[in-house]
C-alpha cells in the first residue's frame, strides 16, 4: 500500500479518538471553566461509563442495538447522579478550595477505581456494537493521465466508527446549544464569569455547580459508552483519557470550549498519525512535555485569549 | 528556650525509641519498620515543600525515581561502588529538582500541581521508553554482592534497619535544623502570605527554588537508599501512585510538622498492610483516607496534637 491510503486510515482512526476525546475533554473543561476546580477523578467517570455500559447491555437481552440504546441513555444519567452525589457530599463541604479539591478528587479516583475492581473484577470485557458493517474505502489513482477510483486492499472502516464520529459531533452541538441558547446555560456562564456577582443576583450557585459537575461526568460517561464497543471495558481504563483530556484542555486554553474541541481534534488526529510512525511511548512523552511547557510559558493555552 | 529543649527531646526520643525497638520487634515488623523509616524520609522531603513552603507537588515520584535510578543504573550497568552510586543518585535528584523548579515555579496554584504531575509522568514514560536499560515495569534486582558498602552488607536485616534509621534521622534532623534557620522561616512566611514576604524584600523565587531543591534532594536520597537497601529498582516507583503516597502520608501525619511525616507513613503503611490481607483493592483505603482527611482533619494527626496538646510542636 502506498502512503496515501495509509495516512487516510490513520486519520480515520485518529478521528474516532478525537471524537471521543473531545467529549471527555469538554466535560473536564466545563467543570474547570465554571467551577474553577480540577477534577482528577474525571477519567474514573469515563471508566465507570464503560463498565456500566457493559452491565446495562448484559441486563437487556434481544438485539444488541436495544441494550446499547438503553446504555446510551441510562449510563450517562447514572454516572452524572454519582458525580452530583460526590459534589454535594464532598466538594461542597470543602468550599471548592482548588488545592483541597484536587486532593479530594484523587481520593474519589481511588474509591471509584477500587470499588469497580472489587465488584466488576480485573477482567476486560467487550460490548457488542449495535451495528457494525465493514465499509471498504476508495482511493484515487492516476492511470493513463486520468484520475480513477479504486479500492485498495485493507483500506476500510466500520459503520460503527463513522457512527461514533457523527454521534460525538451531535452531542458537541448539543452542549454548545445548551450553553449558548438556554436559560440554564446562561446561569452557568454567569457563574463562570463572576461567582459572587451571580450569587448576589440570586443564582443558586451551589445547584449550578452540582449540575455542571454532573454534566461533566455524564459527558465522560457518554464518550465511554460510545467507545466501549471498540475498546473493552476495564477498571484501569480511566488513566489515558484523563491524561489526554488534561493535555487537550490545557492546550486548548483552560475553560474555553471551542479551544478544547479544536485541540481535541488536533491531538486525536496527530496521536493517530504519530503513533503510526513513532513509538506510542515517545509520542506520549512528547505530548506530556508539551503540556507542561505550554502551562509554564503560555498558561492561557495555545488558542486561549490572555486573561483580562 | 524550654520549648526548644522539649522539641529536641521529643525528636531525639523518637530516634532513640526506633533504635531500641529493633532489639525487641519480631522479624516481620522489624522489616516493615526499616521500609517505613526510608519512606518516612521521603515524606519528610515532601513535607519541606508542601508543609513548610505551601507548594503542593504532584510529581515527587520524579525525584524519588531520579535517586533510585541514578543509583541503580550506575550499580547495575557499570558496577560502581554503592556509596558512589548513592551519592550519584542524590546529585541526580538535586539536578532534576533544580531543572524542574526553574520551570515549574513560573506557575502557581493549580497550574503548579499539573506541571509537576506532567513532568513526573514524562519521567515515568521515559523510564519505560528506555526499557533496554531500565527493564521497564519489570524492573531489575541489585544483587546482594553489589550491596556491600564499606564492608557492611546492607541486605542483612539489622544492618538494613540501622541504615534506614540513619536515612530517616538525617532527613528529620535536616528538617529540625531548617525550621530554626532564617531560610526556613522565610519559607513559612511565603506559605502564610507570599505577597507580604515579597513586600518585605525577600526574593520569593530563590527561596522557593531552594525549597524545591532541598525537598527533591531528600526525596532522591530516600529513593536511592530504598533501591539499595531493598535491592529492587522498578518503574512503579516513578508512577503517579508514588507521587500521591507522600502527599497522603504528610496529610495524614500533619503537614508542616517535623514528626508528622513519620506518623503518617507508619499509620498508612500498616493500614494498607492490614487491608491488603483482606482485599486486592487496598488502594481503596488510600482513597477513603484522602477524602476523609480533606473533609475532617486537614491538619493531620500531628496538627491535631499541636492544636490540642503540644502547642510547641515545630
Amino acid at each position: 500500500m502506498e502512503i496515501g491510503p495509509y495516512l487516510m486510515l490513520a486519520s480515520l482512526e485518529g478521528a474516532v479518538t478525537a471524537a471521543v476525546l473531545a467529549l471527555t475533554a469538554v466535560g473536564l473543561s466545563l467543570v474547570f471553566g465554571v467551577m474553577r476546580v480540577v477534577n482528577v477523578a474525571h477519567g474514573e467517570f469515563f471508566m465507570l461509563g464503560a463498565v456500566l455500559a457493559w452491565w446495562v447491555t448484559g441486563l437487556i437481552g434481544g438485539h444488541p442495538a436495544l441494550g446499547f440504546a438503553m446504555a446510551l441513555v441510562l449510563v450517562p444519567v447514572l454516572v452524572a447522579g454519582i458525580a452530583v452525589a460526590a459534589d454535594m457530599t464532598i466538594l461542597k463541604r470543602i468550599a471548592y478550595d482548588p488545592e483541597r479539591t484536587i486532593v479530594a478528587t484523587i481520593g474519589i479516583l481511588y474509591i471509584i477505581q477500587q470499588v469497580t475492581l472489587m465488584t466488576y473484577g480485573p477482567e476486560a470485557r467487550p460490548v457488542t456494537p449495535p451495528f457494525n458493517t465493514r465499509l471498504a474505502l476508495p482511493w484515487v489513482e492516476f492511470a493513463d493521465g486520468a484520475p480513477r477510483l479504486y479500492w485498495p486492499w485493507g483500506l476500510s472502516t466500520t459503520s460503527y466508527k463513522l457512527g461514533v464520529i457523527a454521534a460525538a459531533g451531535g452531542v458537541l452541538v448539543g452542549v454548545w446549544a445548551l450553553m449558548a441558547r438556554t436559560r440554564i446555560g446562561l446561569l452557568m456562564r454567569a457563574t463562570q464569569l463572576d461567582r459572587d456577582m451571580a450569587l448576589a443576583f440570586g443564582i443558586p450557585v451551589e445547584r449550578v455547580y452540582a449540575l455542571v459537575f454532573g454534566i461533566g461526568a455524564g459527558l465522560a460517561a457518554l464518550a465511554a459508552v460510545l467507545i466501549v464497543p471498540i475498546q473493552q471495558a476495564h477498571y484501569l481504563m480511566g488513566g489515558d483519557p484523563l491524561l489526554l483530556s488534561f493535555i487537550v484542555v490545557i492546550i486548548g486554553g483552560l475553560g474555553s470550549l471551542p479551544g478544547t474541541v479544536l485541540a481535541a481534534v488536533l491531538i486525536g488526529l496527530s496521536d493517530g498519525i504519530i503513533s503510526v510512525f513513532f513509538s506510542p511511548t515517545l509520542a506520549k512523552i512528547l505530548a506530556t512535555l508539551l503540556v507542561a511547557l505550554v502551562l509554564v510559558f503560555r498558561p492561557q493555552g495555545l488558542f486561549g485569549a490572555r486573561p483580562r | 528556650m524550654r520549648d526548644g529543649r522539649k522539641t529536641l527531646g521529643l525528636h531525639l526520643g523518637l530516634l532513640a525509641l526506633l533504635f531500641a525497638l529493633q532489639f525487641v520487634l519480631p522479624a516481620y515488623h522489624h522489616g516493615n519498620l526499616a521500609r517505613i523509616m526510608v519512606l518516612a524520609a521521603y515524606a519528610v522531603g515532601y513535607n519541606i515543600l508542601f508543609g513548610y513552603t505551601g507548594l503542593l507537588s504532584l510529581g515527587h515520584a520524579l525525584f524519588f525515581a531520579a535517586g533510585m535510578y541514578g543509583m541503580g543504573l550506575l550499580v547495575n550497568q557499570t558496577g560502581a561502588a554503592p556509596l558512589a552510586a548513592l551519592m550519584a543518585g542524590v546529585i541526580a535528584g538535586a539536578l532534576v529538582a533544580a531543572a524542574l523548579g526553574v520551570l515549574a515555579l513560573r506557575t502557581e496554584g493549580v497550574a503548579f500541581m499539573i506541571v509537576t504531575l506532567m513532568f513526573a509522568q514524562a519521567g515515568y514514560l521515559t523510564v519505560l521508553y528506555f526499557g533496554a536499560y531500565t527493564r521497564g515495569d519489570e524492573g531489575f534486582v541489585i544483587q546482594q554482592a553489589q550491596r556491600v558498602m564499606a564492608g557492611i552488607d546492607l541486605s542483612d536485616p539489622s544492618n538494613r534497619y540501622f541504615a534506614g534509621l540513619l536515612v530517616f534521622g538525617l532527613a528529620m534532623l535536616i528538617n529540625l535544623w531548617l525550621v530554626r534557620t532564617r531560610f526556613g522561616r522565610v519559607l513559612i512566611a511565603i506559605r502564610e502570605n507570599e505577597e507580604r514576604a515579597r513586600m518585605l524584600g525577600y526574593d520569593v523565587f530563590v527561596h522557593k527554588l531552594g525549597a524545591v531543591v532541598l525537598s527533591g534532594t531528600i526525596s532522591a536520597m530516600a529513593g536511592a537508599s530504598y533501591g539499595l537497601l531493598f535491592g529492587y529498582v522498578g518503574a512503579s516507583f516513578a508512577s503517579v501512585q508514588y507521587s500521591i503516597f507522600p502527599l497522603l502520608w504528610v496529610l495524614l501525619g500533619g503537614a508542616g510538622t517535623v514528626i508528622g511525616p513519620f506518623l503518617g507513613t507508619l499509620f498508612m503503611f500498616y493500614l494498607i498492610d492490614l487491608s491488603s490481607g483482606l482485599t486486592t483493592a487496598y488502594m481503596l483505603i488510600a482513597g477513603v483516607a484522602l477524602v476523609l482527611l480533606t473533609l475532617f482533619a486537614p491538619q493531620g494527626l500531628a496538627g491535631e496534637l499541636r492544636n490540642r496538646v503540644w502547642r510547641w510542636l515545630p
